[in-house]
């Protein structure tokens, strides 16, 4: 099964521990992952389920290129990072 | 007169109050997050903050108990936009632009950047989408004006009547309804955008009124800084005049009004559009006790120069007394006046770039 890691960051607001969840997508594994906490789900996708501007996802070091679908693949075994981008200011 | 101030800020909210030693820092929330908008409800004594986190998206916090403890409520957000629907704009919330409460418990109003309006009746704890407004075929030729996306930013809930609300977009014209919502109605007659081709120069639908205030005691009144001028409305909206003794220019964001007097008004000039910085380095508020007839120039108490602050369309407030102001600027400083605007004073701190401040028992 796809492990999910989100950025440390997050601990600022609540708690995000490592998780595993089925999908062969991007999409399908974070739907399965957030799928009861509408909180950290908000704070990654915005409200049409697109990845927020500033944030990425890598897949086994790749990094996620289909921002609004999500529709990269994910193999059972793979290793999904959910991280900010760098930003200024 | 207000003790306390609410300053909303690029890296946090500064809670500012008024002791025997004179004004100063309180207390310091949400330290490092962009704040974009704030407001205190009058009847619950809650205040409401909205971020705009740069990774994390929009966010708003609620505190029962003046800012001891935060709790973090629903955002306004876009319902799911429909499959193949072509729209100008995005079906998302960038940012809460302003935030007002509505006059009955429970009440908030939310102006959003892409163009979004949202209600709560239940404190922040859900959000209504104002489809009646999204969906007006006029909102399609709406557009940014120094943000990317059209953003409602005045929200003017009459005071006698709390079903009735005037609302500035920015470029989108002034709109009002008389029934919280359902339906609306576009004003603007005799604003006029002097950067448009001829032909949609008087167009209602794409002015740029960059701030709207009402008197309080006087609510079919209204002042507007817009894009290429200062404009007065006594009929709520729909009708307007250009103000043209303003001075030492008629560019500018901010505006605030009295309370009780509707001929009383407060500036904050700019040079022009293509040159936001005060007139010749000098940070100057312009006053008027006539109705916009004459203008005075203020500049007891400010910078000297050269000073190159910009205040920000939220960042110019009075109390609900009309002899207390505040403002705060684009490179941090924040002054108050406690005689209507005749002499000011600096805090003595600098702060991040300020995007909106407002009393705690202001009325709006």
């Amino acid at each position: 099964m796809p492990k999910v890691q989100f950025t440390g960051q997050l601990q600022r607001f609540m708690a995000v521990p490592m998780a595993e969840a089925e999908g062969a997508t991007v999409r399908a594994v974070l739907d399965n992952v957030l799928r009861d906490n509408a909180r950290l789900r908000g704070y990654v996708l915005d409200e049409q389920g697109a990845l927020r501007k500033h944030m990425t996802v890598f897949v086994n070091g790749r990094m996620l290129t289909d921002r609004a679908g999500l529709s990269d693949a994910v193999a059972p075994g793979d290793e999904v990072y959910v991280l900010q981008a760098l930003s200024g200011g | 007169m207000s003790d306390r101030l609410l300053v909303g800020t690029r890296k946090g909210l500064f809670d500012i109050r008024r002791s025997a030693g004179g004004w100063g820092i309180h207390k310091v929330s949400f330290l490092g997050d962009p704040v974009s908008a704030v407001a205190r409800d009058p009847l619950s004594g809650a205040i409401y903050a909205a971020l705009a986190l740069g990774h994390f998206g929009v966010k708003l916090w609620m505190t029962a108990d003046d800012g001891n403890t935060w709790l973090e409520r629903p955002a306004p957000a876009f319902p799911p936009k429909p499959d193949g629907l072509e729209d100008p704009h995005p079906w998302t919330v960038h940012s809460v632009w302003t935030l007002e409460t509505g006059g009955v418990p429970g009440r908030l109003w939310a102006g959003t950047i892409s163009g979004g309006l949202f209600r709560s009746d239940d404190a922040g704890g859900s959000w209504n989408f104002v489809k009646s407004l999204w969906d007006r075929p006029e909102r399609r030729e709406w557009f940014g004006g120094g943000a990317d996306h059209p953003g409602i930013h005045s929200l003017c809930v009459d005071p006698r009547f709390s079903d009735r609300v005037v609302l500035g977009v920015s470029c989108g014209g002034v709109w009002s309804t008389s029934d919280s919502g359902e339906t609306w109605r576009l004003g603007g007659k005799g604003i006029y955008a002097e950067f448009m081709p001829p032909e949609r120069r008087d167009d209602p639908r794409i002015q740029d009124v960059h701030r709207i205030v009402q008197c309080h005691a006087a609510p079919e009144t209204l002042w507007c800084q817009h894009h290429n001028g200062v404009f007065k409305s006594d009929d709520r909206g729909m009708n307007w005049r250009e103000i043209t003794a303003i001075k030492p220019s008629k560019f500018g964001f901010a505006v605030a009004v009295h309370p009780t007097d509707p001929r009383s008004a407060w500036f904050v000039p700019a040079v022009k559009d293509e040159c936001r910085v005060p007139v010749d380095g000098k940070l100057v508020v312009a006053r008027t006790r006539d109705g916009g007839e004459s203008f005075d120039v203020i500049s007891s108490g400010l910078p000297e120069g050269p000073a190159y602050d910009l205040i920000y369309r939220h960042a110019l407030t009075v109390d609900e007394s009309g002899r207390r102001l505040a403002m705060g600027s684009t490179t941090g400083g924040v002054w108050l006046s406690e005689d209507g605007g005749d002499n000011w004073m600096a805090l003595h701190a600098r702060l991040p770039p300020i995007a909106c401040l407002r009393f705690a028992t202001e009325t709006a």
